[in-house]
């Protein structure tokens, strides 16, 4: 029987990484589905849907050398692979200011109060140690006008940072 | 009338360049009208495009005047043999296909175009549109030269930001 896993790999980002992580998964027999790799703050992260007949404790074998020699810690965890089902966002956040604590926090929390579900989220920390930037991007999907969530967004008061929320209209075509 | 079965991606024939409709007579219009009610039968489809079922003909059929967010349009176009003029401005914006399920891209277009391209009974038609309906027109129009939204897909993390508009013209 088919197993689903969700293969995380983090650790200190060097050339070749994806490659050779999918390379054994693909030798051992794996199956990909869906899969996000980003740098975060200069470390490699990934998360890689895998389908395979393998156990868990297999597929975290088949990995380990190579996650020894990179220096990569491994986990996985079996999941339902729910592909083809993917929600259509309906709304975009840009937010962005000068960095200190709690802007994630406080963003996401009014736009979940106002009813928004988030699908992506995404963040970088830009400009300089001295003068550091934050920038968010995120997309969601809710049932509530956006009016509703760009009310939301100027109750909360949020006047040290800039948010944009915008429609996301999609042409289906 | 009749709900014809729409293609998916990887199917060959919607990479095929349609060609121009010589004849409007009745056949084509009996073909657009079966378009149209494939189109109504699918999932909320703003535009549909001959070469979506198996047609190379030169045919789109765009309607973006119930879109749930209301949009500049001019309501109900059915475009034969259309030709972009001249176009201005470029932005992102998210398109998905009723040829490729279940994803969603986005997608540079023109904000503005003029259109030529003639109805049903062959009489000519030109069009100044802009933002979703020019999208919308610009997405459909794509299939006649066996392309699809797929092949202009841009990052999604890398171009959220709005963009000035460009001024370009060509044509």
């Amino acid at each position: 029987m088919s197993n689903w896993y969700m293969v995380t790999l983090v650790g200190e980002d060097r050339h070749g990484i994806v490659a050779q992580v999918t390379h054994a998964l693909f030798e051992g027999g794996c199956h990909l589905g869906e899969a996000s790799m980003i740098r975060l703050g200069g470390n490699f992260t990934i998360m890689l849907m895998a389908r395979c007949e393998l156990e868990s404790a297999q597929v975290e074998k088949l990995l380990q050398p190579i996650a020894d020699e990179l220096g990569l810690r491994v986990h996985i965890d079996p999941i339902r692979g729910h592909l083809h089902e993917h929600r259509i966002p309906n709304v975009r956040v840009t937010v962005f200011g000068a960095d200190r604590a709690g802007i994630i926090a406080q963003v996401t929390g009014t736009l979940a109060d106002a009813g928004l579900d988030i699908l992506t989220l995404e963040s970088d920390v830009g400009g300089s140690e001295e003068r550091p930037l934050y920038i968010m991007h995120l997309e969601g999907l809710t049932l509530e006008p956006i009016e509703a969530m760009q009310l939301a967004i100027t109750r909360a008061g949020l006047k040290d940072i800039d948010v944009r929320v915008s429609a996301i209209d999609t042409v289906m075509g | 009338m009749a709900v014809l079965p729409i293609l998916t991606y990887p199917d060959a024939r919607l990479k095929e360049i349609s060609n121009p409709v010589e004849r409007f007579d009745t056949s084509l219009r009996d073909f657009i009208n079966d378009l149209e009610e494939t189109r109504r039968a699918g999932p909320s489809a703003v535009g549909i495009a001959a070469p979506q079922v198996g047609h190379a003909w030169q045919v789109v059929i765009v309607d973006v005047s119930t879109n749930r967010k209301p949009v500049p349009h001019h309501g109900h176009l059915i475009l034969v043999n259309p030709e972009i003029t001249e176009w201005e401005g470029m932005e992102v914006g998210r398109e998905g296909c009723l040829s490729v399920p279940d994803y969603t891209g986005n997608i540079v277009r023109a904000q503005r175009i003029s259109l030529s391209a003639f109805d049903p009974f062959g009489n000519k038609l030109e069009f100044k549109m802009e933002g979703f309906e020019a999208r919308a027109v610009q997405h459909e129009m794509d299939h006649l030269d066996g392309l699809l939204f797929l092949d202009r897909l841009v990052s999604r993390r890398n171009d959220l930001f709005l963009r000035k508009a460009q001024k370009k013209y060509h044509g």
